[in-house]
């Protein structure tokens, strides 16, 4: 068994991006099954973050534990099919149907000369469609989907890299609240049902208050402040990071923080 | 799942079937028309009659080079279309096959040839492996974001190499200029029988391996990012196949000469049948690559008869015109 909870430890990890930008000191734990939120304004090194965890950014200094082992211990194939990770770049331009593309999240398991997938790669990949539902959509090539079925298909293929980390990049951008909550309800559901321990970058302060167990929020590399959303969705932590004036608030039926946005003219703290 | 590899396999044997009967066409259509229904006769009996000489020393090894030529670009095309993430690149829009052109004059003016010949393909590997690192590594630092930036990066190098081809020709011996003329045409003639069957090996060895990273292929197409994050190692697969690439292109431009757009019409072509998967999209290239160039070959010396025209003339005039519908239209 287990004895540590933590799935992901990073310990005064460093790691420089561009000569401009670096992460800097960053230390936090992710438990196992829980949802982690990483916040924070654009350019925060949020996205760097998730890359440096996956090794496709190399770090300067400190450490990252993965189930208690440095990450570099991992070899690269036995990596993927421990974390898989959801990104914004791909644009999914090519015009493969998605079934073959949720075949791809299959890739890290196949043998060097193995060039057609087994009946437990279809399994699975026809699991990961089912579970996000888009098993419809199977036929249609992923360049004809629209943005919210493409986030869905990319999920799917996540999934079918049957990962014990999720990481995620801004899933919901672009997409209307139907979609975004579609796509949150869906993280909550891998939480619950299959115990996935989930990693996401989100933007919107109110949903990943609602949405993740813990948050991390970021400010220039740094981690600015982390806990529950009760201890960092504070107007003081908010208004320091992103120079934005709000009012903290809650949701009426869950109970969680809710941030109010002000606008300039009805910011009446200033003159008290 | 299992009616695609139905198909695939299907696919597959109407392509081989298809190629057979245009290798069968071609052997009979020339000069001196042989029929169809005597070929086989005339082959078996062996004879040094003239139908077998024309058969075995004209036709038969110019339809080898065909299978090769036209195989070994598709499957370039094939590889640098997903690795470069665009549909419009191949060895001729690169320069690669520029590249290669000046690397084979090279050889020609120094006269290397005459004590090895395999010297020629070497030289013409060097000068495509030139481009392809050049072409790559802008790529690789993001100097080459977009395609129209990328195919006028290629239209440059092919403009710069074509100029230090002119300086080769210009500063060489008047019956060396006369063969590079002749050669770099674009011709699938090849006097000399051992360049042919390396020609044929490689570009098949080229097939199979590019069929071996085949899955790595499709994930790659999705961008690097994309394919580090599915386990493949990215930096290996991709300078091995860029070095099929330049093997290939450097190979077939030193035996056939610079042969234009067969990489980009034919992985084209089949994409639009049969989808975007490269464990077929390999193998199906390859042999519509050589049917595609058998064909053009055949247009090529029947066309104006008894007069040949060059191959590469008829390759640039298809090829060209789907070339400009594609960039208008996709």
């Amino acid at each position: 068994m287990n004895q540590n909870p933590n799935m992901l430890t990073v310990n005064q990890l460093h790691c420089l991006h561009t000569s401009e930008f670096q992460l800097k000191n960053i230390t936090f734990q992710v438990q196992t099954g829980s949802c982690v939120g990483i916040i924070g304004p654009n350019g925060s090194g949020k996205t760097t973050l998730l890359r440096a965890i996956t090794r496709f950014l190399p770090k300067e200094s400190g450490t990252i534990l993965f189930h208690n082992q440095l990450i570099e211990s991992y070899h690269r194939q036995v990596l993927s099919q421990e974390i898989a990770i959801v990104l914004q770049t791909n644009s999914l331009d090519q015009a493969i149907t998605v079934e073959e593309f949720v075949l791809l999240g299959r890739v890290p398991y196949r043998h060097p000369w193995q060039f057609w997938e087994s009946e437990q790669d279809i399994l699975i990949a026809e699991t990961a469609m089912t579970f996000t539902q888009i098993e419809h959509l199977r036929h249609r090539p992923v360049n004809t989907l629209s943005g919210g079925e493409k986030q869905l298909v990319r999920i799917a293929r996540a999934l079918a890299q049957s990962p014990k980390l999720l990481l995620l990049d801004e899933p919901t951008n672009h997409l209307d609240i139907a979609h975004q909550l579609q796509i949150l309800n869906l993280l909550k559901r891998l939480k619950c049902e299959k115990k996935m321990t989930i990693l996401v970058v989100l933007h919107d302060l109110n949903l990943a208050s609602e949405f993740c167990d813990q948050l991390i929020l970021m400010q220039n590399g740094e981690i600015y402040q982390k806990g529950t959303a009760k201890q960092v969705l504070t107007y003081q932590n908010i208004e320091a990071v992103y120079k934005t004036l709000v009012v903290e608030g809650e949701n009426p039926i869950s109970k969680k923080p809710h941030v109010f946005l002000v606008s300039k003219r009805f910011d009446k703290r200033e003159k008290q | 799942m299992m009616p695609k590899y139905i198909k695939w396999s299907l696919s597959l044997s109407v392509l081989l079937a298809i190629l057979f009967l245009v290798c069968l066409i071609s052997l009979s259509i020339g000069t001196m028309t042989i029929p169809i229904n005597k070929l086989i006769q005339i082959l078996t009996n062996q004879s040094n009659s003239t139908p077998y000489t024309i058969l075995m020393d004209i036709r038969l090894p110019r339809i080898l080079v065909g299978i090769s030529v036209g195989g070994a670009l598709s499957i370039s095309g094939v590889i640098l279309q997903a690795l470069f993430r665009n549909p419009l690149v191949e060895p001729y829009t690169l320069g690669i096959s520029g590249g290669a052109a000046l690397g084979v004059s090279l050889n020609i003016v120094l006269s290397l040839y005459e004590y090895y010949v395999l010297s020629l393909p070497f030289f013409g590997m060097i000068g495509a492996g030139c481009v392809i690192i050049i072409i790559s590594s802008l790529n690789i630092s993001g100097l080459v974001q977009n395609v129209q930036r990328l195919l006028l990066i290629g239209v440059m190098v092919s403009y710069v190499c074509n100029s230090l081809f002119m300086l080769i020709i210009s500063l060489s011996k008047s019956e060396e200029m006369h063969s590079i003329m002749f050669w770099t045409m674009g011709s699938l003639e090849e006097p000399n029988q051992l360049l042919i069957y390396c020609l044929l090996i490689v570009s098949i060895m080229g097939c199979l391996v590019t069929f071996r990273y085949s899955v790595d292929l499709n994930v790659l197409s999705f961008g690097e990012e994309d394919a580090y994050h599915l386990g493949v190692n990215v930096q290996k697969v991709r300078n091995i196949l860029l070095m099929i690439a330049s093997i290939l292109t450097g190979f077939c431009v030193s035996v056939a000469g610079i042969i234009g757009f067969v990489g980009l019409v034919v992985p084209h072509f089949v994409r639009l049948v049969l989808g975007n998967d490269h464990r077929i999209i390999t193998g199906a290239s390859f042999i519509t690559g050589a049917i595609f160039l058998i064909l053009c070959d055949l247009l090529a010396r029947t066309v104006m008869s008894p007069l040949e025209l060059p191959v590469g003339i008829v390759t640039g005039l298809l090829g060209g015109l789907i070339f400009i519908y594609a960039l208008v239209y996709k």
